[in-house]
C-alpha cells in the first residue's frame, strides 16, 4: 500500500486514554470516535488533521487499555499511517487486525519534523521524508502478519480462510 | 529443549511439541473474555462475517463490568448487546448486574480459569490470571471476534524475564507494592512484548490476592503477560480441580533475570501521570487527597478490603475526603458484610459500592473534577484517568489509600495506628 501524508509528531508513551477518553467508549462508530480523537492530549488535534495525515510517535505509543476504540478513532478521524520508535504490543494488534498501517522505526521517529510530508510503501518498509529529502527503513511485516494486511484486516482474512 | 512455563503452555495450546521466542503461532484458547466496552464491538464485527455460530458457547465469557449497572442510555445499549448476544448464542458464563463481578477478579472465583490454561481477553489486565499459572493476555476486539469464529488466536511467542524476589516483605508491603516497585525499576516499557515471569522465596509465601494484583500490572510496564508457577498456595485457591502443572525448566532462557531484595521495599506511592513514578510512601509529602477508591481488578479482593478496613476500624475519614470502596464481587461483597468490614466502611464516612470498573477508569461512581486528586488502589494514572484531564491520580495499596483518607493526605498506615 502507498501513503502520502503529512505528519503530526507525539512524544512518548502516548495512552489510549489520551488517544480516546473513557468517556467516549459507549459508542463503536469510527467516524463518531474520530470526532474525540486525541482529545486527552491536545483538544485540537482533529482541528488541525487532514485525511492520509500521519502520525509519528516516540516510543510505547499506545500503552494502557486494549480498547480497539483508539486505533478506530484515529482511523475515523483519517489517519493513515502510524510510525513509532516502538508500539504498546495490543495496540500495535489492534492496528494491524483493523488494517490501519503501523511502523517501527527509530531513525525515522527521531529525525521527521512536523509538517513533513512522507511517502510510505508499507510492503517495502521505505519512509521517504519528501521535504526533508531523507529515507528510512521499517522492518518488514512477517509474512503472517503480509497476509492479514493484504486482506484489509483480521476478519477478511479469516474469511478468506475459510472460504478457500 | 529447555522452556519457560509460558512457552510450555503455548506449545500446549498447539500442534507443535514446543515452540521458540520470536516464533508467530495460531493457539487454541480455552476461554475468550470481553466486557461491556470491548464485546459490542466484537459482536459487531462476528456479525458482520456472516458466521451463524460460535465456536463453543461454554468457551466465551461476556461480563458487563465497567459502565454498570448501566450509568447512561449508551452504555444501556451496549449491554443489551451483550445480552442478546448472550441469549442467542446460549453464552454459558454471561453475568448479570447483581451476579457479576469485575471480570479479572470473577473468572478466577468462578474457577473459569486453572493452572496451564490459554485465556485472551479484550481487556488489557487480562494477565492477572497468569497468577494461577495461565497464560492470559489482553487482545483487542476483532481478536475476540476472530475467537469466537475459530476458537483460537494468533500471537508472537514472548521472550520471557524472570524476576527474583528474594526475603521477607515488610509490614504494610503487599503484591501491589512488589509490582508497583518493578514497573518503578524497569519503566512503563521494560517488559515491552515480554513475559514476565515472578518468583523467589518472597513469591512462594505470598497469598493468591497479592498474586493476582502482580501479574494484573504486568501490562503496566508493557508486558505480555505476567506469570507465577502454580504451587500449594495456588492448589489451594482452585481447590480440587483438575488442573494442568508447567514450570520452567532450570536451563530455560531468559531475556533478563532481574533480583530485588524485598526487605528494601516499603509501601509504594506511584505520583501522576505513569505507573512507574513509584516512590516510598515516606517520600511523599504533603499530597492532600479530595477522594479514595479502594477496589478495582488490581484491588478489590477480600484480602484487600480485610488490609483498609483493618487501618478505618474505629476511624472516620476526613470530612473533606470521599472514600469509596468497591468489591470486586458479589461473593466479595458478601463477605465484607459477614465479617463487619462493610459497616466498618460506612462507619469511616465510606461509601460501600455495587461490584463496578466505575471510577477506575473514569466511567462511573467517583469522577475528579477539574484540580482534585485521588489516592486510589487501581491500576493507572494517566492524565484524565479518573476525570478531568486536570485531575490527579496516585496509586498505591489499599492500606496505603485507607490511611490516606482518613488524613486527608497521602500517609503511611503505620501513621493513623
Amino acid at each position: 500500500m502507498r501513503i502520502k501524508g503529512r505528519v503530526h509528531k507525539f512524544k512518548d508513551n502516548v495512552n489510549t486514554d489520551e488517544i480516546i477518553p473513557a468517556s467516549y467508549l459507549n459508542t463503536q462508530d469510527p467516524a463518531e470516535l474520530g470526532r474525540h480523537c486525541m482529545q486527552g492530549i491536545d483538544k485540537d488535534f482533529v482541528k488541525r488533521i487532514k485525511t492520509n495525515d500521519i502520525i509519528v510517535a516516540g516510543k510505547n505509543f499506545g500503552c494502557g487499555s486494549s480498547r480497539e476504540h483508539a486505533p478506530l478513532s484515529l482511523k475515523g478521524a483519517g489517519i493513515s499511517c502510524i510510525i513509532g520508535i516502538s508500539f504498546a504490543r495490543i495496540f500495535y494488534r489492534n492496528c494491524i487486525n483493523i488494517g490501519l498501517p503501523i511502523m517501527e522505526s527509530k531513525e525515522a521517529a527521531k529525525v521527521i519534523k512536523a509538517g513533513d510530508i512522507l511517502n510510505i510503501d508499507t510492503e517495502t518498509g521505505r519512509i521517504e521524508d519528501v521535504t526533508q529529502k531523507r529515507e528510512f527503513r521499517s522492518q518488514r511485516f512477517p509474512q503472517f502478519m503480509q497476509e492479514i494486511i493484504k486482506r484489509g484486516g483480521l476478519m477478511q482474512y479469516i474469511r478468506k480462510r475459510r472460504e478457500g | 529443549m529447555a522452556s519457560t512455563i509460558t512457552e510450555k503452555i503455548l506449545a500446549a495450546h498447539t500442534e507443535k511439541r514446543s515452540v521458540e521466542p520470536g516464533e508467530f503461532i495460531e493457539a487454541k484458547v480455552d476461554l475468550a473474555l470481553g466486557n461491556d466496552i470491548t464485546a459490542p464491538l466484537a459482536i459487531k464485527e462476528f456479525e458482520r462475517s456472516g458466521v451463524k455460530r460460535v465456536f463453543d458457547n461454554k468457551r466465551i465469557a461476556l461480563i458487563p463490568d465497567h459502565f454498570t449497572p448501566n450509568k447512561d442510555l449508551k452504555s444501556a445499549n451496549q449491554c443489551k448487546i451483550l445480552k442478546n448476544f448472550a441469549s442467542k448464542h446460549k453464552i454459558k458464563h454471561y453475568y448479570e448486574v447483581g451476579r457479576m463481578g469485575v471480570e479479572h477478579a470473577l473468572l478466577p472465583e468462578l474457577g473459569l480459569v486453572l493452572p496451564g490454561d490459554l485465556v485472551i481477553g479484550a481487556d488489557s489486565h487480562t494477565c492477572t490470571y497468569g497468577a494461577l499459572g495461565a497464560f492470559s493476555t489482553g487482545v483487542g476486539s476483532t481478536d475476540l471476534a476472530a475467537a469466537f469464529i475459530t476458537g483460537k488466536c494468533w500471537f508472537r511467542v514472548p521472550e520471557s524475564m524472570r524476576f527474583v524476589f528474594r526475603g521477607r516483605l515488610n509490614r504494610w508491603v503487599g503484591g501491589k507494592d512488589l509490582i508497583l516497585y518493578t514497573i518503578g525499576d524497569i519503566g512503563v516499557d521494560g517488559a515491552l512484548y515480554k513475559a514476565m515471569e515472578f518468583t523467589g522465596d518472597a513469591i512462594n509465601k505470598l497469598p493468591m490476592d497479592d498474586r493476582f494484583s502482580m501479574c494484573n500490572m504486568a501490562i503496566e510496564a508493557g508486558g505480555k503477560s505476567g506469570i507465577i508457577e502454580p504451587d500449594g498456595i495456588t492448589k489451594g485457591y482452585t481447590g480440587s480441580k483438575r488442573t494442568k502443572i508447567y514450570k520452567s525448566d532450570k536451563d530455560a532462557r531468559y531475556s533478563d533475570i532481574i533480583e530485588y531484595d524485598v526487605k528494601k521495599i516499603e509501601p509504594q506511592v506511584a505520583t501522576p501521570h505513569l505507573p512507574s513514578n513509584a516512590k516510598p510512601v515516606s517520600k511523599i509529602k504533603n499530597v492532600r487527597v479530595d477522594q479514595a477508591v479502594i477496589g478495582s481488578c488490581t484491588n478489590g479482593r477480600i484480602s484487600d478490603l480485610r488490609s483498609a478496613a483493618r487501618i478505618l476500624k474505629g476511624k472516620k475519614a476526613k470530612s473533606s475526603v470521599r472514600l469509596i470502596v468497591i468489591p470486586a464481587t458479589q461473593k466479595i461483597y458478601l463477605e465484607a458484610v459477614k465479617e463487619g468490614l462493610a459497616e466498618i466502611f460506612v462507619k469511616a464516612g465510606g461509601v460501600f459500592s455495587t461490584p463496578t470498573c466505575g471510577p477506575c477508569l473514569g466511567g462511573h461512581m467517583g469522577i475528579l473534577a477539574e484540580g482534585e486528586t485521588a489516592i486510589a488502589t487501581t491500576n493507572r494514572n494517566f492524565v484524565g484517568r479518573m476525570g478531568h484531564t486536570g485531575s490527579k491520580v496516585y496509586l498505591s495499596n489499599p492500606a496505603v489509600a485507607a490511611a490516606s483518607a482518613i488524613k486527608g493526605r497521602i500517609a503511611h498506615p503505620e501513621e493513623v495506628l
